[in-house]
């Protein structure tokens, strides 16, 4: 290896160290101890990548540095993979966003979860996450991305169901995982798919051998593509695979923040990328994706214009944001819906922590109808929460303005299909607008709706994360689209399209921001001036609302197509007749069948001494049968002696 | 068997063989079907004594003093384990007050 | 002459041991045993065994049937009674039984060339025994000996009185 050292393997290692010191130690340590090591790994990690940064940015290291793990991982007939990783422009964004905004987290929860019992367990879990994140961005073989896919679902799993003396708790971490899993059969489909038709899994042979035949298009490409989007579907909450991501909630807030807000479930728009060149050969999948995208982001923000619980509306706000990235995808602008996982991750996290302070300064209160008039008693919080909700609603110059225009743009440009995407997307930036500043209006406006609790400020290792992030939040789309496409551009290649300052462009920004405009209107008029005015639409809508309320009843159908047969063939099929009948009846029959022969053969041992006699010689007369039959039954004359006569 | 005086001076070896094999199938018998422990020891005594016959016959037939010499040594562990046996058997009587073969049976299962 | 004294004594040998399978009180079979071991010890001398002829009296007749007539009335020993049987006995052991005498009996019948004895025939002279037994097995001769101590020892241990017993109810 020539050059100076990356530590590269370091990266995810470290936070490995963090896990098992704190998973296995940590119950006896102090509690200053185990927070220690949890904000050291991290620290640690994210200093790795600065340093790597700097030394990009210095021209000392050229990218695409590809290691390759020492020890050979498998090495079966043409399947090769090893542990090697991969630091291009894309890999080293998202170890960027990865590991800083993760250390963020990791501060916050110090105050946040200061209380808990359970305080070591958390931290060790968190570390795993960031372990399995890290492994899965630096991969560069396809197994041991799915290792990490698998692994940051698991670790999610964990965190959700922390609190698992709660039922709902426990159930939501299931359900995460059932329904990742099924992402996951499809992400493995397309695995096996890509070996079969490549003979390898490691990404840079297969982009070598896909630029060696520039005629292959469609057909198989688009199955290993489908396949793919079933796990980013999976992973990233889209339709219809979403239905696990709101009830993620009942995790404590920070995981909320980091899991499944900035990192794991944008670890499906970071695969589409990196599998991009297989995307780009079948502009079916690409379709396919941005149609997902699109009406994921729609359904998710009209559902979430009348939740009540301030994580759930974070939530489906999430869910909408990604289908904007999946948008992105699939009108292969790829580096603008990474730029765009990049501004998310900034100010989804700080709204989810700010949500989190608000509710750690109320008490554990969760229901914004009963907050209000928030913004003179916790004021760093009003005002980073502030920033978040008009990044997020996309006014400049804050940071998703930059890159919410960068996807409706390409989305625009992309043909006919196109158009009537970027007509839903700019459909849902009102609609995201409205239901933030109803967020806002509510927590933070109006008078007091709850007089019980005494809403106290959170400590600094709370706040300081939160302004962090609102600068990070105002700033973070100052790179600009333009400039940072053409840094991903050896990774995610370039969209031929991109006319930056044209007329189209200008004209669709403004309007994007007057759209926004109009939702914050709206908005105002109906919660800060009249607020009686909510009730009263719902009153005069009564079905619409009741269908909006209840998530469309989603929950309810897959309970009912779904979950409810798969119960009843376990507990009656499988569990009546194959466990109890089949393999039951067969351990009782093996079981007789010793038994009853062990019987039988007790008679035997009677006790008797004339039976036993009666056995010995019947013994001795075979034994004698065969020592004397060859002689008898040869010819007579047989010579024993010629001693005698 | 060509004059009737060879007749008289002459016994072909096959019959004490025969006779052995008769003895001791007796004593076999008398094993099976006897009730008392003593009867059935002396039928074990019975089965070791045609044994002893039939080597005699044999170190006759060979003119050789070793079948004698095993009858010798024979004889020897056969009062030895008499004396063992008879003890055993007083020890039996004393534990369980019967002499009947069927009803010493602690040995079942 | 020969072909007498083998018929009678061998008729004697036989009648002996059926009677012992006869008998129901046990001291009868002894007597019968007896009898058996005495023509046996005729039927050596036949066959020029006088060593071994005189050592089956003294042994067998004289000092092992003299332990199980001891024996008998020790125990006091009685009639024989009618106790279960056993059933495996009969449908197994006759049969078993039959079987080898038959086999035997075959083995015996088809091997012609035996021989013949006549009392003319070479007496083995207490001499010839000694000299084997006393220089090439002089070894398992002397262990003999041992061997017979063992069984002294042990049939002391088995049957003397225990301590209990011997001390008696005080």
């Amino acid at each position: 290896m020539n050059g100076p050292l990356l530590f590269l393997p370091l990266i995810p290692l470290v936070p490995f160290v963090g896990f098992l010191l704190n998973g296995l130690l940590g119950r006896r340590l102090p509690k200053a101890v185990v927070s220690t090591i949890a904000l050291v790994a991290p620290l640690i990690s994210f200093l790795i990548v600065l340093h790597a940064v700097f030394l990009v940015s210095t021209g000392s290291v050229a990218l695409p540095v590809i290691e390759h793990g020492a020890p050979t991982w498998i090495s079966v007939g043409t399947l090769h993979a090893d542990f090697g990783s991969v630091l291009d422009p894309l890999s080293l964004v998202m170890l960027l966003v990865v590991t800083g905004v993760g250390f963020l987290i990791h501060v916050y929860s110090v105050g946040y979860m200061h209380e808990e019992e359970g305080y070591w367990r958390y931290f060790a879990y968190l570390n795993l996450f960031l372990f399995f994140m890290t492994v899965l961005v630096q991969a560069g073989n396809a197994l041991l991305m799915f290792v990490g896919w698998e692994g940051v679902g698991l670790a999610s799993y964990l965190l959700i169901g922390f609190w698992f003396q709660k039922t709902s708790a426990a159930d939501a971490g299931k359900k995460a995982f059932i329904v990742n899993r099924i992402g996951d059969f499809g992400f493995l489909i397309g695995l096996f798919l890509l070996l079969a038709n490549f003979g390898t899994l490691t990404l840079n042979e297969i982009v070598a051998k896909l630029a060696a035949n520039p005629t292959m298009t469609g057909g198989v490409l688009t199955a290993i593509a489908l396949c793919l989007l079933v796990g980013a579907i999976g992973k990233s909450a889209q339709l219809p695979l979403y239905v696990w991501l709101p009830d993620a909630m009942e995790g404590p807030t920070p995981v909320s923040a980091l899991i499944h807000a900035a990192t794991m479930v944008t670890a499906g728009v970071y695969m589409i990328a990196r599998t991009h060149f297989i995307f780009d050969r079948s502009p079916f999948a690409l379709s396919v994706v941005a149609i997902v995208g699109a009406a994921t982001a729609l359904f998710a923000a009209t559902i979430g214009l009348v939740q009540t619980d301030i994580k759930r509306v974070l939530a489906y706000s999430t869910v909408s944001q990604l289908g904007y990235m999946f948008l992105g995808c699939g009108v292969a602008a790829y580096s603008a819906a990474i730029f765009h996982l990049m501004t998310h991750a900034f100010f989804k996290a700080l709204l989810f922590l700010a949500a989190g302070s608000v509710i750690h300064a109320l008490g554990g209160e969760q229901d914004m109808r009963k907050m209000g008039g928030l913004r003179t008693k916790i004021p760093v919080t009003y005002w980073t929460m502030t920033i978040a909700v008009f990044a997020i609603s996309g006014f400049p110059p804050l940071a998703a303005f930059f890159s919410k225009d960068a996807i409706l743009y390409a989305a625009f440009t992309s043909g006919s299909l196109g158009k009537i995407l970027w007509f839903v997307g700019l459909v849902t930036a009102a609609l995201t607008a409205f239901y933030m500043f109803r967020l806002w209006y509510l927590t933070f406006w109006g008078e007091s709706r709850e007089d019980a609790a005494h809403p106290h400020e959170s400590p600094w290792s709370m706040r300081g994360p939160l302004v962090i992030l609102a600068v990070l939040s105002v700033c973070g789309g100052w790179i600009g689209a333009g400039r940072f496409g053409a840094f991903l551009a050896p990774a995610v290649g370039s969209r031929t399209a991109e006319a930056a300052g044209s007329q189209v462009e200008i004209f669709l920004t403004v309007l994007a921001v007057v759209v926004a405009l109009l939702g914050w209107l709206i908005a105002d008029r109906m919660y800060r001036q009249r607020p009686e005015s909510p009730a009263q639409l719902a009153a005069a809508m009564p079905t619409g609302y009741k269908l909006l309320a209840n998530k469309y009843y989603v929950d309810e159908i897959y309970g009912f197509t779904i979950v409810k047969p798969l119960l009843v063939i376990s507990r009656y099929l499988l569990g009546w007749v194959v466990d109890v009948g089949i393999l039951g009846g067969l351990a009782w029959l093996l079981a007789g069948i010793a038994s009853l022969g062990g019987a039988i053969l007790q008679r035997w041992q009677s006790g008797n001494l004339r039976s036993y006699a009666a056995w010995l010689a019947l013994g001795a007369a075979v034994l004698l049968y065969f020592v004397l039959a060859p002689h008898v039954f040869e010819a007579a004359g047989l010579h024993l002696g010629m001693a005698g006569h | 068997m060509n004059s009737l005086h060879m007749v008289q001076h002459e016994v072909p070896l096959g019959w004490y063989l025969l006779l052995s094999a008769v003895l001791f199938c007796l004593g076999i018998v008398g094993f099976l079907i006897k009730r008392n422990l003593i009867t059935v020891f002396m039928s074990i005594e019975l089965m070791l004594n045609a044994v002893n016959l039939s080597f005699v016959t044999f170190a006759h037939q060979w003119h050789q003093v070793r079948g004698q010499i095993f009858v010798f040594f024979v004889m020897m562990v056969a009062a030895a384990e008499a004396a063992v046996g008879l003890a055993i058997i007083i020890a039996v009587f004393r534990a369980r007050a019967t002499l009947a073969v069927d009803r010493i049976d602690l040995m079942k299962l | 002459m020969h072909l007498i004294l083998f018929i009678v004594f061998a008729a004697l040998c036989l009648t002996g041991a059926v009677n012992l399978l006869l008998q129901k009180h046990p001291i009868n079979s002894a007597l019968s045993l007896i009898v058996v071991m005495t023509s046996l010890a005729v039927l050596y001398l036949l066959l020029g065994a006088e060593f071994l002829a005189a050592a089956q009296v003294i042994v067998y007749a004289g000092a092992i049937m003299v332990l199980f007539t001891f024996v008998v009335m020790l125990l006091n020993a009685s009639r024989e009674e009618r106790t279960l049987g056993s059933r495996i006995a009969r449908v197994v052991g006759f049969p078993a039984v039959a079987a080898i005498m038959a086999l035997i009996a075959t083995t015996i019948l088809r091997i012609q060339c035996f021989g013949n004895a006549a009392i003319e025939d070479h007496i083995t002279s207490t001499t010839e025994l000694s000299a084997v037994l006393f220089t090439r097995l002089l070894l398992p001769f002397e262990v003999t000996s041992v061997l017979i101590l063992v069984a002294i020892l042990g049939s002391v241990a088995l049957a003397g009185k225990s301590d209990e017993e011997r001390t008696g109810p005080e």
